[in-house]
C-alpha cells in the first residue's frame, strides 16, 4: 500500500490512496482538485474479475449454492440464501416455515458478525486514531477481547446452524442436510444471553466515539416487510415506492465505467444507497424496540443523512438481530424441529438424475446481507442445468452513491483541512459503506451463449 | 540485552473470497496466543500501516493477471518461508472453472467495446509460478489444521499433507456412505485433512481440497459407472475445484 500526496494548497489537492486498506478486497480512492474545482472523483475497484456467473454456464442449478457462497468469505450465508431462493422460485419449491425460521436465524448470525467486524476491526481504529486493531490489543485488551467474544458467538451460530459460517454445508435447495443439534442450540441461546451485556458495552463505547459531520439526503433502498424487520423476505422500497424482488432489472440500472471492475447503479438517473442505514432509514419502525433504544442513545434518527453513521446503524441492527435470534430459538427450543419438515438431500436422488424433466424457467432471489440488497437470478433449462445468472451486489449498488457523497464532500472540506485530513475522511467515508470488493468484482451480468 | 525478536508474518490477498484469511479472525483465543509468537507486519484486510520487511508469507488466492504473476515473484524474492493457504492459492480452487471457458469471449460479453481494459489470464495455484514451502488445502481452510501447519512453520519442520482420500476419515467418523444413500460423493478421490467436514454435516464431499496423489481413478469410475452414472456428470463434479489441473486431468478421467 501506498499513499501519494503531493502538498500544495487548499486549491489544488491530489488524493490517491493505492490499496484502500481496512476493508474486503482491493480498492483505490482518486480525487483531484485543481484551481479549486473538482475534476476527478473515483474509487476505483481493480480487484481481479472472478468471472463466478460464467462459472455457473452449464453446472446444475444443485451446484449453484456451493458455488456461489463462495463469491464471498465474509457474506457467504447471504449469498447461500439469495442463492437457494432463486434456485427454489425457478423450481416451484416452496420452503417450510420452519426452514425459512433456520434461514432467518442463519441470516442474523452472519449480520451479527459482519457487523461486529465491521465496528471493531475495521472502523474503530480510525476513530481511536490508530491504524489497526493490533495496537489495542496492547491498549485495549479487555474490549479487544469482548470483541473476539461477540464474534466467536456468531461463528458459533454458523457453526451449530451450518456446519461453518464461512462457506455455510447444510443450507441447500429444500431445506437443511440435519438437523442442528440441540445442545448446540441450547449453547447458541446462552452465549447470546451472554452477549447482551457486551452489545451494551459496545453502545457506551460506540457513543463516545465521535463520527465525522456530514449530511447528503440520497436514494434508500431495502427489502421492507409489513410484519417484520425486512432481511429475509418483502418487497423492495425506496423513496416509499414497493415493487416485486423480480422486477429488479426495472428498478434499478448498471452500467459500466471505465476505471472501475465494479459497474455503476441507479434508479431514476440517480445515485442510491443499500446497507445498514438504508433499512434503517426505511423500516424503523419494525425493529425490536430494545434496538429502537439503542438508536436514541446513540442519537440516530430515521431518517438519518449521514453515511458515516452506518457504522451506528449497523450496531442498532446488532441489537435487532441478537434479540430476534433469542426470539427464534426460545421458540425452536420450546416446540423443537420437526426433521421431516426441514431435513432433505443436498441433491435429488443419484438413481433419478438425469431422468426428472424441469420446467425452463427464470427464478430470482433477494436478501438483505450485511452491506445491503444482495440478489441472485438463474436461468434454468429441462435438466436443471443453469444457461445464465445474474448476481447483483451491494457493494456495486453503493458504489455510485460513495462517489456522489465524496463529490458533496471534497469541496466542503478544502480550507478547512489539510490534505492529510482530507484523505482520512475519505478513507473512512469508503469504510463507512463497508465495501465488499470481491462480492463487487464477482462480475457482472455475464450472458453466455451455449 | 536485546529481545530476541519474533517472526514477522505478512498476509497477501489474490484472487479469491477473502474467507480464509478470515478463518485467522476466527482462531478466537488462538489468534492471541499466535500474537505472542509472532508479528503481523502486514495484512490489509484488517490494517492500515504495512511492512516490506517479513519472514513469513501467507498467500491467498489464485494467481490470475499479468499484475499478480509479477506481485508473487516479489514477494517470493522477500519472504523466508511461503504458504499458500487455502484451496485458491493451494490448488487454484474455483478460479479454476475459467480455464476452460474463452476468456476472450466471455470477457467481450461482459464488457463489450471495453472488453480490452481487463487483463486476465489462466489462474493458477501458486507453486505454478514460484517455489511454495507449505500448502493448506480446504475451502475454506479448517481451522485445526490451519494451527497445525502453524505450529510446524513455526519450529521449522515440514508439515505432509495427507495422502489418503476424505473416505477414510468419513469412515472414522462413523457416516453413512452418500452411495449408500443414493447420492453421489467425491470423497472417494479427494484429499483428507478436513476432517470429512461436509459429510460429517449431512451433505456430500465437493472434492475442495483437490485430488490425492493417486486418486485410483479407475476404482472411481468403477463405483460411479456401478450406480448408472455418466462420466460427463462426474467430471463436471471434478471440475468443480481441479481444473488448473487441465489436461492431465483429463488424462486420467477421460
Amino acid at each position: 500500500m501506498t499513499k501519494s500526496l503531493n502538498k500544495i494548497d487548499s486549491q489544488n489537492v491530489k488524493v490517491d490512496v493505492h490499496y484502500l486498506t481496512r476493508v474486503e478486497g482491493h480498492g483505490n480512492i482518486v480525487v483531484d482538485v485543481k484551481e479549486g474545482r473538482l475534476t476527478k472523483c473515483e474509487f476505483q475497484v481493480i480487484e481481479s474479475p472472478r468471472f463466478f456467473e460464467s462459472m455457473l454456464a452449464g453446472r446444475s442449478i444443485w451446484e449453484a449454492q456451493h458455488l456461489t457462497s463462495r463469491i464471498c468469505g465474509i457474506c457467504a450465508c447471504g449469498h447461500t440464501l439469495a442463492s437457494i431462493k432463486a434456485a427454489e422460485d425457478a423450481l416451484g419449491i416452496k420452503p417450510s416455515d420452519e426452514i425459512i425460521m433456520l434461514r432467518r436465524l442463519l441470516l442474523n448470525t452472519e449480520m451479527l458478525d459482519s457487523h461486529i467486524l465491521h465496528i471493531y476491526i475495521l472502523v474503530a481504529p480510525d476513530l481511536l486514531g490508530v491504524k489497526s486493531i493490533l495496537p489495542l490489543v496492547k491498549t485495549h485488551r479487555p474490549v479487544i477481547e469482548m470483541a473476539l467474544r461477540m464474534k466467536r458467538m456468531s461463528d458459533y451460530g454458523g457453526e451449530v446452524l451450518a456446519g461453518r459460517h464461512i462457506h455455510p454445508i447444510s443450507y441447500v435447495i429444500g431445506g437443511l442436510t440435519q438437523l442442528p443439534s440441540r445442545e448446540g442450540l441450547e449453547k447458541l441461546y446462552n452465549l447470546m444471553l451472554e452477549s447482551r451485556k457486551d452489545g451494551e458495552e459496545t453502545v457506551k463505547i460506540i457513543k463516545t466515539l465521535k463520527f465525522p459531520e456530514f449530511e447528503r439526503p440520497t436514494q434508500y433502498m431495502s427489502l421492507t416487510h409489513d410484519d417484520e424487520y425486512a432481511m429475509y423476505d418483502g418487497d423492495l422500497v425506496v423513496n416509499g415506492e414497493k415493487s416485486k424482488v423480480n422486477n429488479y432489472r426495472k428498478l434499478f440500472i448498471e452500467s459500466v465505467v471505465d476505471y472501475s471492475k465494479a459497474k455503476i447503479s441507479k434508479i431514476n438517473g440517480k445515485s442510491y444507497a443499500v446497507g445498514a442505514l438504508s433499512r434503517f432509514n426505511n423500516n424503523f419502525d419494525k425493529l425490536h424496540k430494545k434496538a429502537k433504544a439503542v438508536a436514541k442513545e446513540l442519537g440516530l434518527k430515521s431518517p438519518c443523512h449521514n453515511p458515516y453513521l452506518n457504522t451506528a446503524a449497523q450496531l442498532v441492527e446488532w441489537v435487532h438481530c441478537l434479540e430476534d435470534s433469542i426470539t427464534i430459538l426460545e421458540k425452536i427450543l420450546k416446540e423443537g424441529l420437526n426433521e421431516h419438515k426441514v431435513v432433505v438431500s443436498s441433491w435429488p436422488k443419484r438413481s433419478e438424475i438425469g431422468k426428472t424433466k424441469y420446467k425452463p424457467n427464470t427464478g430470482s432471489g433477494c436478501v438483505e446481507v450485511p452491506r445491503g440488497s444482495l440478489f441472485h437470478e438463474y436461468t434454468i433449462d429441462d435438466s436443471a442445468h443453469i444457461t445464465a445468472a445474474n448476481c447483483v451486489i451491494p457493494t456495486n449498488q453503493n458504489m455510485g452513491n460513495l462517489e456522489d457523497d465524496m463529490r458533496k464532500i471534497v469541496p466542503e472540506l478544502l480550507g478547512k483541512k489539510t490534505q492529510e485530513e482530507i484523505t482520512l475522511d475519505l478513507e473512512m467515508l469508503a469504510r463507512a459503506y463497508d465495501p465488499c470488493i470481491s462480492c463487487a468484482t464477482h462480475l457482472l451480468d455475464v450472458k453466455f451463449v451455449e | 540485552m536485546k529481545k530476541q525478536s519474533k517472526p514477522r508474518l505478512a498476509f497477501f490477498d489474490f484472487t479469491d473470497c477473502e474467507g480464509c484469511q478470515l478463518q485467522f479472525a476466527n482462531l478466537g483465543n488462538a489468534l492471541l496466543e499466535l500474537l505472542e509468537l509472532v508479528d503481523i507486519v502486514s495484512f490489509r484486510e484488517i490494517m492500515t500501516e504495512s511492512s516490506e520487511d517479513y519472514d513469513i508469507a501467507f498467500i491467498e488466492g489464485s494467481i490470475t493477471t499479468d499484475n499478480d504473476v509479477l506481485r508473487i515473484k516479489k514477494i517470493r524474492e522477500k519472504a523466508k518461508v511461503l504458504v499458500a493457504l487455502g484451496s485458491c492459492a493451494a490448488i487454484a480452487g474455483v478460479n479454476g472453472i475459467k480455464n476452460r471457458s474463452s476468456l476472450d469471449v466471455a470477457k467481450k460479453i461482459v464488457y463489450g467495446d471495453k472488453a480490452n481494459l481487463i487483463n486476465t489470464i489462466k489462474a493458477m495455484p501458486v507453486h505454478e509460478v514460484v517455489h511454495v514451502d507449505y500448502k493448506i488445502n480446504g475451502c475454506p481452510v479448517y481451522i485445526p489444521e490451519v494451527i497445525s501447519v502453524v505450529k510446524c512453520l513455526l519450529m521449522g519442520k515440514p508439515y505432509i499433507l495427507p495422502n489418503y482420500p476424505v473416505c477414510a476419515e468419513c469412515k472414522i467418523n462413523e457416516n453413512v456412505c452418500r452411495y449408500e444413500k443414493d447420492q453421489e460423493c467425491m470423497g472417494t478421490v479427494t484429499r483428507a485433512g478436513c476432517n470429512s467436514w461436509c459429510i460429517n454435516n449431512g451433505n456430500r464431499c465437493y472434492g475442495c481440497r483437490g485430488l490425492v496423489d493417486n486418486p485410483a481413478a479407475d476404482a472411481q469410475k468403477d463405483i460411479l459407472s456401478k450406480y448408472g452414472l455418466k462420466l460427463e456428470d462426474v467430471l463436471r463434479h471434478f471440475t468443480l475445484y481441479n481444473d488448473s489441473m487441465g489436461e492431465k486431468y483429463d488424462q486420467e478421467f477421460k
